[in-house]
């Protein structure tokens, strides 16, 4: 029988968390969005940043992976400094995480093997052989072998995320964030989309961090969430969604969590 | 501090006739990693075994080599012994040698004779597209008088600065190079005639009938043409032009209308402004090359040219102002709802209305010479 640690992939049983936010404050135009956010994340958890419209989780997520530059604040990766760090350290960062856009985000003008492949192209020694297999391997593991030579334009929109989450697992990252991925799937595919992000996680042992306000997904898939709150401007509450839905004592998280409805959106779901 | 990763590594071992390969260290897809032929070397095993107990961590470029050495021991007749590789391990690379390998592979390309039948009916489909556009564009003009009320005038001025008071700088300088041009280039020969006096008859007639109108329509083709199709483009993309088929509104009467409009009153006020400096460009080269007084050169400017030729310029360039805005509103509005589509758009709605410019040019040139003026 195999040994057990070399299920767990590609994740070290390294001690230390995946990402670090400490003090992150962010903004637009003079305009504060988020101040003071701090939290971090386990190697290997399935993370979610849960909110009402506008409460600054996509801010947060763009300024995390450095779309954004954060004001003040630091954001570490597997204990590396990331924001504020030299163009050669991020660069190199860049290899630990994969994004899938909320549109998926594919370049129309190359196909779907063509999609995968470019991150393979530009941060590994690989031949083209070797990269087309990779690329074909991502696409079947999401469910798109056959669709190799497809453009972004000639599938659905369903198809176009699951491509994009192809090319997010292009380098086998060690974090993988999402933006509102549910966006737009009708339920079939979105139950689809849960499996998927569940059978990634068990199969790498990848950090998850997902933007979303799907309570679906959010009690399906997620060990902690933070929940963000424009007016407090950062994190009004932490934890394991199940237990705050149940004992929060805060009246927003409780309202958000069972729908408005009196009642925990997972029960419901169940009942 | 962070300790720096074990590389990967593939010792190989011989144990009971039989290789063993001991895999080890952390195996990531951005490092190098062992390749099986080196590994195997001169080696000429009856069997294979691979072992994991030592590795530390792992992802695809392990099964790329575990795929490269499995099929090279299928082709050399070698017994290849998976089963003590983890189970997650053995399904992952299973999957990935199905994904080599698919079933039914879905193949969209053409043939070449359904490439020709499709061209063709692409070709009939935006030839009828054009002639539509056409239509819609006629039958809101018709409906104006009924809905001046309703006309966007905001969107009209601002596109009538947006087309004419910015391109000033633009059509200044290039108008003003091509009369230096045309003034040199005539100077050059009729010095040799000493008739160098006629040097404004060549620069006045032909910037006021050909090339005033003409330059300004290819940089408003380049500039404005251009934006048109990608403002619309990007809308359709949005599927704004839905939304406000959705509330009953026209695209043409509320992005067409007020771009055509703004496009041919500002053609003919850009053209005579052109003309002008191209008039003065010609002045410039007269003054300093030949040593015609700026006087004598105005007054033979005016000599050569009269109203009729001014107006042949401003309908000349009244109507490139509406093929540059046709072309750019009728690409927008065709355009594929993706950034490449767009791109495609942009380009093929300045290619349009040059090619459109020249073939008018081209009718006006035999119209006017029938119609003797």
């Amino acid at each position: 029988m195999a040994d057990d640690k070399t299920d767990i992939i590609p994740a070290k049983a390294t001690p230390g968390p995946a990402i670090e936010v400490d003090g992150l404050e962010c903004g637009y135009d003079g305009e504060d969005i988020l101040k003071g956010v701090t939290f971090q994340v386990a190697r290997g958890e399935s993370f979610f940043i849960i909110g009402g419209s506008g409460c600054g989780k996509s801010t947060l997520l763009r300024n995390m992976v450095g779309l954004n530059q954060p004001r003040q604040g630091t954001v570490r990766f597997l204990g590396q400094p990331f924001s504020g760090a030299d163009i050669a350290s991020r660069r190199a960062q860049l290899r630990n995480f994969g994004m899938l856009f909320q549109s998926g985000a594919l370049w129309s003008s190359l196909t779907l093997r063509q999609n995968v492949a470019l991150p393979l192209e530009e941060h590994t020694s690989l031949t083209r052989a070797e990269i087309g297999q990779v690329a074909d391997l991502k696409l079947a593991q999401v469910g798109l072998a056959g669709f190799e030579d497809y453009y972004p334009s000639d599938i659905s929109g369903g198809m176009n995320k699951r491509a994009g989450l192809a090319r997010a697992l292009a380098l086998d990252p060690a974090i993988v964030f999402f933006d509102e991925p549910w966006a737009g799937l009708d339920p079939i595919t979105s139950r689809r989309l849960d499996a998927l992000i569940r059978q990634i996680r068990e199969n790498f042992g990848t950090t998850l961090v997902i933007v979303s306000h799907e309570l679906d997904s959010i009690f399906g898939l997620a060990d902690r969430v933070i929940m963000l709150d424009r007016e407090a401007r950062g994190i009004i509450a932490e934890g394991d969604p199940r237990k705050l839905a149940e004992s929060s004592t805060d009246e927003r998280v409780r309202e958000f969590l069972h729908r408005g409805t009196g009642e925990p959106a997972h029960s419901t779901k169940q009942s | 501090m962070s300790v720096p990763p074990e590389p990967a590594r593939a010792a190989i071992r011989t144990e009971g006739g039989q290789l063993e390969v001991d895999l080890g260290g952390e195996w990531r897809i951005s490092d190098r990693r062992p390749a099986w032929a080196e590994v195997l070397g001169a080696q000429k095993p009856g069997r294979v075994r691979f072992n994991a107990a030592e590795l530390e961590s792992w992802d695809t470029s392990l099964l790329l080599f575990l795929l490269e050495a499995s099929t090279d021991c299928r082709k050399s007749g070698i017994d290849c012994d998976l089963a003590s590789l983890p189970g997650k391990m053995r399904t992952l690379l299973d999957q990935f040698e199905a994904s080599l390998n698919p079933g039914e592979k879905r193949d969209h390309r053409d043939n070449l004779l359904t490439s020709v039948g499709l061209a063709t009916a692409h070709a009939s489909t935006n030839l009828r597209g054009i002639f539509h556009f056409v239509g819609e564009c006629v039958l809101s003009v018709a409906r104006f008088p009924k809905r001046a009320g309703k006309f966007r005038w905001g969107d009209c001025l601002d596109q009538m600065q947006e087309c004419g008071a910015m391109s000033l700088p633009i059509v200044s300088l290039i108008s003003f190079l091509v009369g230096l041009t045309l003034a040199y280039q005539a100077a050059v020969e009729l010095r040799q005639f000493g008739a160098d006096i006629f040097v404004a008859d060549i620069v006045g007639l032909s910037t006021v009938r050909e090339m005033g109108p003409m330059m300004a329509a290819v940089i408003l083709a380049g500039r404005t043409g251009a934006a048109f199709a990608a403002t619309i483009g990007n809308m359709k993309a949005n599927e704004e032009i839905d939304a406000l088929e959705v509330v009953g509104l026209s695209p043409i009467d509320f992005l067409v209308l007020p771009r055509l409009l703004a496009l041919g009153l500002m053609m003919p006020l850009l053209t005579l402004y052109a003309n002008c400096v191209g008039i003065l460009g010609g002045m410039v080269v007269a003054g300093g090359i030949l040593q015609i007084p700026a006087s004598a050169y105005w007054i033979e400017t005016q000599s050569s040219i009269d109203l009729t030729d001014l107006g042949v310029g401003v309908i000349k360039a009244t109507t490139f102002g509406l093929l540059i805005g046709l072309s750019g509103c009728l690409r927008g509005l065709q355009a594929e709802r993706s950034a490449a589509g767009v791109g495609r758009a942009t380009t093929s709605a300045v290619v349009t209305a040059i090619l459109l410019i020249v073939v008018a040019d081209s009718l006006y040139a035999v119209l006017f010479h029938a119609m003797g003026i």
